[in-house]
């Protein structure tokens, strides 16, 4: 070997070692590619990639008219189907000034809930499947599996409900969906102190979620991280609290705001965040008004020419839809402001020089769903 | 040094709580929660709303409800469904529409229920199968009316 080749492996040696992690690494959730740049053990910095599973659903949407749009909306973040869903027909409603009937706003508002608690058992279960704790994973779906059931029995499908039509719901809930609805929060509340005992108060996971990717309100403002993320940081950002749509305004209930702004509160916001669906759920259940499922809408729903605006909060933060319209059945221009966009870009703030293990609490910790990132 | 002590009997104690659990349902697992699937294929039901696939339910006189305006292909977000219709002399001597073929693609539906939702004469439904895996994809092409079949004429009030 000459000693140049030997010079150059040595120089090499003392080098960043730039690692792909993924585009199919389990743990990432999907489809997304983190640059990983490292050394020895200790991350440097993070470059994530996204895009591995663009549809263009924006620019699709500018094909469809507004009731077929919905459809499309589950496919972003489809563990909060119900809640994009809800995001355009309000737009919708709300361009058009449309009156939906109060049963509507109610049984919305039960439904997001309800996907909102099946987001988080998911989340818990691959949280601390991540972490190593793999008992949670059949916890956390078993509990869940309840939630789809009732889905199923009212909607027809599980996971991509297209329940919402503009102006009110595709058909009435089940007769059933108040009882099974009622027995399954007795269920949960029952079986909710396990999910503590089981991973919360675990030694190791304390250990390895304490003090981890700290992010300062600050930074979680400027990078724009909404839902249970941001508000482990102590940045107050619930629209359910700040800018009440459907039900949300008859309701009672906390707004969960931890301001650790580690691993271990964005955990202990979610978890609470469980509690205080329970609550709304158990405080409307009983009172479903009856007028009807739907409001009366033309068969043919045009916008007026101009631009609309709606945010809901979905399980992961705040979902934004901005309509452009030129007054035809189709949206000339539609964006949506995708919670998880904002939430993965932060994480170059978190985990750089940090260790890699952390990394990964930190990825789980954030909640993504990809193809909402993607599009 | 009574920290230290303490730090690992605490720790112990968290490890063993999670254990009490499992063991928990180790010993006693009380409700089956999982379904041994292949196996209660027959006794197996889905419920009433399950979105399996699109039907035309024909009746016992292989009359379905189809006049073939084209609606549901209209508002299908994917062109999944093809109506292809002739136009043939009904007993009156006018031109009448019939359905030929209605073709629905199965391979390209997502369940999003339009069809379903704006046919005006209620002649889709939802099927409850699930099982759609074949070998070949032409075989998911499907012709929603069965050969012969009619329109079911409703008696005017």
């Amino acid at each position: 070997m000459s000693e140049e080749i030997i010079k150059n492996i040595i120089v090499k040696e003392n080098e960043d070692y730039i690692i792909n992690m993924g585009p199919q690494h389990p743990s990432t959730h999907g489809v997304l590619r983190l640059e990983v740049c490292l050394q020895g053990e200790t991350v440097k910095y993070i470059v994530p990639h996204v895009g591995y599973i663009h549809r263009g659903i924006e620019k699709m949407c500018e094909a469809n008219t507004y009731p077929q749009i919905i459809h499309l909306t589950d496919r972003m973040d489809y563990l909060s189907a119900h809640m994009n869903n809800e995001a355009v027909c309000l737009c919708v409603e709300n361009a058009m000034q449309v009156e939906v009937p109060e049963r509507v706003k109610y049984v919305r508002t039960i439904l997001a809930e309800l996907n909102r608690l099946a987001s988080h058992q998911l989340w818990w279960s691959a949280f601390g499947m991540d972490l190593g704790a793999l008992t949670t994973f059949f916890y956390g779906l078993r509990d869940r599996e309840l939630i789809l059931d009732i889905f199923e029995e009212s909607f027809g499908s599980r996971l991509l409900h297209s329940f919402n039509t503009p102006g009110g719901l595709m058909h009435d809930i089940h007769p059933n969906f108040q009882k099974r609805t009622k027995d399954f929060i007795a269920y949960f509340r029952e079986k909710l102190p396990e999910y503590d005992q089981l991973l919360t108060g675990n030694i190791i996971f304390q250990q390895r979620t304490k003090g981890i990717g700290l992010l300062s309100r600050e930074k979680a403002i400027a990078y724009g991280v909404t839902g249970p993320s941001g508000r482990g940081s102590g940045f107050s950002c619930d629209l359910r609290k700040h800018a009440p749509y459907s039900a949300y305004d008859k309701v009672q209930f906390n707004e969960i705001v931890y301001t650790e702004g580690d691993t271990f509160a964005r955990y202990n916001v979610r978890m609470d965040e469980m509690r205080e669906s329970l609550n709304i759920i158990e405080q409307l259940i009983d009172n479903i008004p009856s007028d009807g499922h739907t409001a009366k809408m033309k068969p043919i729903i045009k916008l007026p020419a101009g631009e609309f605006f709606q945010r809901v909060e979905t399980a992961r933060g705040e979902l934004a839809v901005y309509i452009v319209s030129d007054g035809n059945k189709t949206p000339y221009r539609i964006k949506f402001r995708s919670p998880n966009f904002s939430n993965l870009f932060v994480m170059n703030e978190l985990a750089a020089g940090g260790k890699i293990a952390d990394l990964i609490a930190i990825s789980g910790s954030l909640d993504l769903v990809i193809p909402d990132i993607d599009r | 040094m009574l920290n230290y002590l303490k730090e690992i009997f605490g720790a112990i104690s968290s490890l063993w709580a999670g254990m009490r659990i499992t063991g928990k349902y180790f010993i006693s697992p009380g409700q089956i929660v999982t379904q041994k699937y292949p196996e209660n294929r027959k006794t197996l039901k889905m419920q009433d709303r399950f979105k399996g696939e699109i039907i035309m339910p024909h009746d016992e006189n292989n009359q379905h409800r189809c006049t073939g305006c084209g609606i549901c292909e209209m508002n299908c977000p994917n062109g999944s469904i093809e109506v292809l219709t002739n136009r043939v002399p009904n007993a009156e001597g006018k031109m009448e529409r019939v359905i030929d073929k209605h073709v629905y693609h199965l391979s390209m539906c997502t369940f999003c229920g339009l069809c379903v939702k704006t046919c005006p004469s209620g002649a889709l439904a939802f099927g409850q199968k699930f099982e759609h895996a074949v070998f070949d994809r032409q075989k998911l092409t499907k012709i929603l009316n069965q050969p012969g079949s009619t329109l079911k004429k409703e008696a005017k009030q």
